[in-house]
């Protein structure tokens, strides 16, 4: 560490700033293009080569124009309701370890603290939609709540597996534990835990559902609920609910390099860094965009049902098997 | 964190911080007229909790705090009050009844508040603060397995009483519709 610490704190909250406001505006691009070439369409391709300037002009057109508070809404919960969604988001990433070295903070609860601030999500929106006065940023209000208390048990208890496995919550160690070839990543680790990538899958799906992404975005369900809890607001006060749904999907995205593909780590045991980390993060957030553009919205009991028939027994059968090899086997196999 | 310049200010005024947030998130809570900006107050001021605990040396607890009580508890409370009445009107009572009301309520508050008061004068504080240990997550799971494990269980059961009792109500007014 050559660099003062003050420099560095300044540096890494411009770093992550800049991070997520750049990917924001590309995975926007990423989705539209995506969304075009699944349904055999080009997507933009007006604004520059490929359409690469349409982020660009997408930010000017949201930042030109009039933020509407309109009248009987609750002011200050309106206004504060986009600020936090995207706070916890910022926060959570300080803790990420893109790679060896390059990383926030180290702390030693640094998983736990990702989760405690991702809580305050559901909150922020449920506000907001609470806030607009609007029925049908009530409903979606509604059903944040419900899918979140849905899908927040079997996501940690999915955690809590692999917490199990690792024997810590510091992200930097559970990255190191997975050093070596691909079958030390927590998702092949089937001796630890035989459904290991089933308990993957159990989490992603957690991470689609949290981050209100199709086929579980019942909160902007545009077909229903014109745009659910963001109805009322206008140019950047929907803009940044637009970007924190692109930060929390790429802190999700992050939490699941970490947990379970081994993070910085590469798949042969060399040259390990942060393009590796930076492949299987945009691997997952591709998927996620796939995954979108693939399946139609589920309906509201569907996901409920989803969560609650298949994921929690699963995810508790899967929590108590792994305890079961851990305490039977030994820790480390 | 000792190459920070000026460190100790900085800490000093996290920690004011953490206490001013508190403090006014316990009296949002109180002053507000609309109950939903009251539990927005009782969010503020857990988080400001959490900080307080963070300067107790216990990051743990301090984001349990953040993840239980802003997380679910609030949550809870706003979703409740939002089924329950979206619209609060203001009631006009008589203001007779207002001030009896507020007369007995201060009486309460000043006799609790002496009572604090003549608690905190008297205890003999002079027992320096030590840190008993690390506050790590390995010794909080040791200690709840261990020293505490009979009020750790007793807990749990009870939370699973609650639980059963949450389906058992469910279950009956699912058959009745």
């Amino acid at each position: 560490m050559s660099v003062p610490e003050p420099i560095r704190l300044i540096l890494f909250v411009a770093g992550l700033m800049g991070f997520v406001g750049f990917n924001a505006a590309y995975l926007v691009w990423v989705e539209r293009k995506g969304a075009g070439r699944f349904q055999r369409r080009p997507g933009p391709n007006e604004a520059g080569w490929a359409g690469l300037l349409q982020p660009i002009a997408d930010a000017a057109k949201l930042m030109s124009k009039q933020l509407i508070v309109p009248a009987g809404v609750d002011r200050t919960l309106f206004r504060a309701a986009p600020l936090m969604v995207m706070a916890p988001a910022m926060i959570g990433l300080a803790v990420v370890p893109f790679s060896e070295s390059l990383a926030a903070r180290n702390i030693n609860v640094g998983l736990l603290m990702i989760f405690a601030f991702g809580s305050i999500n559901v909150m922020a929106v449920m506000l907001g939609g609470w806030a607009s006065r609007n029925k049908y940023a009530i409903i979606s209000a509604a059903r944040v709540v419900s899918q979140n208390v849905a899908y927040e048990i079997p996501m940690l208890l999915v955690v809590i597996t692999i917490i199990m496995g690792t024997g810590t919550m510091n992200l930097h160690e559970i990255v190191q534990d997975q050093a070596g070839w691909f079958w030390n990543w927590n998702i092949f680790r089937v001796w630890v835990n035989p459904l290991a990538p089933i308990t993957f899958l159990i989490f992603f799906t957690c991470m689609l559902a949290e981050t209100n992404r199709a086929p579980f975005d019942m909160a902007e369900a545009e077909s229903e609920l014109v745009a659910g809890a963001y109805t009322e607001y206008s140019g950047m006060g929907f803009g940044v609910f637009f970007m924190a749904e692109y930060a929390n999907i790429l802190l999700g995205c992050s939490v699941g390099t970490v947990l379970f593909l081994g993070g910085w780590q590469s798949p042969f045991g060399l040259w390990s860094g942060l393009i590796w980390f930076l492949l299987k993060l945009y691997f997952l957030v591709f998927s996620v965009v796939w995954i979108r553009w693939t399946f139609p919205r589920t309906q509201f009991y569907g996901l409920l049902n989803l969560s609650w028939k298949i994921l929690i027994p699963v995810s508790l059968f899967t929590f108590i098997l792994s305890s079961a090899i851990i305490k039977l086997l030994g820790h480390r196999l | 964190m000792s190459e920070f310049p000026a460190g100790g200010y900085i800490v000093n005024l996290v920690f004011l911080f953490a206490l001013a947030t508190t403090v006014a998130g316990a009296v949002l809570a109180v002053m507000t007229r609309r109950i939903i900006h009251s539990v927005c107050g009782l969010a503020i001021c857990c988080i400001g909790l959490a900080g307080l605990y963070y300067f107790l040396h216990s990051p743990f607890l301090a984001l349990m705090e953040i993840l239980i009580y802003v997380g679910a508890v609030c949550v809870t409370i706003i979703f409740a009050v939002m089924l329950a009445e979206p619209e609060e009107a203001v009631v006009e009572k008589k203001k007779g009844v207002d001030f009896a009301w507020s007369g007995m309520a201060m009486a309460v508050g000043a006799a609790i508040f002496y009572g604090l008061w003549r608690l905190g004068a008297q205890h003999d504080w002079t027992a320096p603060v030590t840190r008993t240990n690390d506050g790590s997550i390995k010794l909080i799971g040791e200690a709840l397995l261990t020293t505490y494990s009979v009020p750790f269980e007793l807990i749990s059961l009870a939370l699973f009483v609650a639980i059963l009792g949450a389906l058992a109500i469910a279950r009956a007014g699912r058959d009745k519709a």
